[in-house]
């Protein structure tokens, strides 16, 4: 963990925002109060406090999150969602909350007790794992890690295994067949999700998720970020990402595994009360997590769009990149239909897993065009272009398969 | 091109998100304990008593205590006891008058028997449907004054059915004024006026002219 006394030189020299009295406000905080423990104490304080702010942070943004989300879907479909509890419904979460905590904690007598009391736990923790290494802000990184993105997505990969623990323990054939739907979910996705963002480990030359921040700082033409989304390649990446983190954290349309009309409730059928709302927030932490690791990756960390903006704190900056990236998963969630399975695993293999592969190639051909100026530069960005938009118009029609309208036979 | 109607589903619910907010024309739902929806005129439920005035709803019953819906009603839900003493009624005619009329809505099937055998309009079929009770048993057995409404609701919820009530009772009191003025004269056995009685059903109504031409 950087420290408020232990700035590297590099960051000191990034902006000139990166010394305000607001950006170092947390570091601040945190030094002044572990400052009162004992010197051999004070690395324990130091951490505790982190996890504390970050528990609390990302709960708050939970339960808000919960009550944006049903407002937003109500508006979409022309209703005004919750407005009863509160002043404009603003206490829903409160409210759910405490219906969560006072409802009673059945558990199927069949089942077995331990793992089905391990299963929401298990997957908090790995849920909460993830935040470890995501950088809030330009000094904000709870544990610098060389290979952080390759952590990030084991405790991601793992919180899997909680939903089978789930489906497994329940003893009921809905949890089972939807943490197996989870299963081949996400063996399906793990492979575009990882593949996509293979491009920019190799142009940034690091796993570490200062590094790849580092990597994007800078301005085209003087005004545009030098984030990844902002190059042909990114563009595709960015996209096969937010898919694949889509299905990772089992939202719609890919929430096969919890899908309401066949599963009643999926891998949550056998639970209730605070297990219930533990799954609940572990789902949306995932959803919080894949969308900093979204923003880290592409849309340049905790930087500042445009220059003169750079005064304000970069926590601030990452905070609203995250909030535009949920409000959009919400968008998508009351949009899109859920995809049948066959469909789900035809989207991973034929079209998203190709055209990461593509991509990939197209980043190196970036890649080993740096060097072009002037006219070749148009050419190389022409070249880009095309060589992300044919495959996806190739690989899109294969995708539909046949050009007929599709018959029907009746026996 | 692939993923073209993804983004034109995304550019209905933008819309869908935005035009709510500034256009309250989409928003369909109504807010139920505040606002109400207008309930069909035609809709019916649980029946109630008819009473001419509101300031005085015992004594301007139309009921006369005659028992026909008590005896009519399938499941044996009202209760009536008759008074001994008479009273005018609509009409100006003396009358007995109900002295307990009770209808016990949990048994009550809505059914509107008692509307159709009622000779008097007294008894007519309700809109309530906010008919909770914390207590079963009491709650649920409504007595005279909870069921006497006065004719001005009726037109409320009814106002058409109401309007041609009232056009038969006019009918019916005006027949009895020159009956009994004919009787108030010397001269008996003139023109005995056939007076329309409140029961007499309406005469079926001639098809449309110029109807359809049969296939």
């Amino acid at each position: 963990m950087i420290g408020a006394t232990s700035f590297s030189p590099l960051l000191l020299a990034a902006g000139a925002g990166a010394d305000s009295f607001l950006e170092r406000l947390p570091l601040v905080i945190r030094d002044t109060v572990a400052g009162v423990f004992p010197a051999p104490l004070q690395w324990l304080v130091g951490s505790t406090l982190s996890i504390v702010a970050i528990v609390a942070i990302f709960g708050g943004i939970f339960a808000g999150l919960t009550l944006v989300e049903r407002k937003m879907l109500g508006r979409i479909q022309n209703r005004p969602g919750p407005n009863r509890t509160g002043p404009m419904g603003l206490l829903q979460p409160i409210a759910d909350g405490i219906k969560a905590l006072t409802k009673e904690d059945i558990v199927p007598r069949s089942a077995d007790h331990l793992l089905h009391y391990l299963a929401p736990v298990a997957l908090l923790a790995f849920s909460i794992l993830t935040f470890a290494v995501i950088p809030f802000g330009r000094n904000l990184v709870p544990l610098e890690l060389d290979a952080a993105v390759l952590y990030f997505f084991a405790a991601g990969a793992a919180s899997e295994l909680a939903i089978f623990m789930a489906g497994w323990a329940s003893r009921n054939k809905f949890s089972l067949l939807a943490a197996m739907r989870a299963l081949a979910q996400l063996i399906s996705y793990e492979l575009p999700l990882l593949l996509s963002f293979v491009p920019i480990i190799m142009l940034a030359g690091t796993l570490s998720m200062t590094g790849i921040i580092d990597a994007q700082a800078g301005w085209q033409l003087g005004f545009i970020p030098r984030w990844y989304i902002f190059t042909p390649w990114g563009f595709a990446a960015f996209v096969i990402f937010l898919i694949a983190a889509l299905a990772e954290s089992n939202r719609s349309p890919f929430d096969l595994p919890e899908a309401e009309s066949e599963l009643i409730a999926g891998h949550l059928t056998e639970y209730s009360g605070f297990k219930y709302a533990l799954f609940f927030m572990a789902e949306y932490f995932g959803m919080i997590a894949l969308s900093g690791m979204a923003i880290t990756l592409f849309l340049g960390g905790w930087r500042a769009p445009l220059p003169f903006l750079e005064f304000i704190p970069s926590y601030a900056w990452f905070g609203a990149k995250l909030l535009v990236l949920l409000l959009f998963f919400i968008w998508i969630r009351g949009t899109f239909p859920r995809l049948r399975i066959d469909q789900l695993t035809r989207l991973a293999w034929k079209f998203l897993v190709p055209l990461a592969l593509v991509n990939l190639g197209t980043a190196a051909f970036w890649s080993l065009t740096s060097g072009w100026s002037g006219a070749l530069q148009l050419v190389r960005w022409a070249l880009t272009i095309a060589m992300v938009i044919g495959p996806f118009v190739l690989l899109g029609r294969g995708l539909s398969g046949t050009h007929r309208p599709r018959t029907y036979r009746y026996a | 091109m692939l993923g073209s109607g993804l983004l034109q589903g995304l550019k209905v619910t933008a819309k869908n998100l935005v035009g709510s907010f500034h256009d309250p024309e989409r928003l369909t739902t109504l807010e139920y304990p505040e606002q109400k929806a207008k309930l069909p005129e035609n809709y019916r439920n649980f029946p109630f008593l008819v009473s001419e005035n509101a300031t005085d709803p015992m004594g301007t019953l139309r009921c006369v205590g005659c028992q026909i819906c008590e005896k009519e009603c399938p499941p044996q839900c009202i209760y009536i006891e008759k008074s001994k003493d008479k009273k005018p009624d609509a009409t100006g005619k003396m009358q007995v008058y109900p002295v307990v009329f009770d209808i016990d809505t949990s048994v009550c099937m809505s059914c509107q028997i008692c509307v159709e055998v009622c000779p008097f309009e007294a008894i007519k079929m309700d809109q309530v449907f906010e008919i909770a009770t914390k207590d079963r048993f009491t709650a649920l057995l409504l007595d005279r004054n909870q069921l006497a409404k006065p004719n001005s609701y009726y037109h409320e919820i009814h106002p058409t059915e109401a309007a041609e009530v009232d056009a038969r009772l006019l009918a019916e009191r005006k027949a009895a004024e020159e009956k009994a003025k004919a009787a108030a004269t010397p001269k008996p056995a003139v023109a005995p006026t056939p007076s329309p009685t409140a029961t007499a059903p309406k005469p079926p109504e001639a098809p449309a002219a110029g109807g359809t031409p049969a296939p």
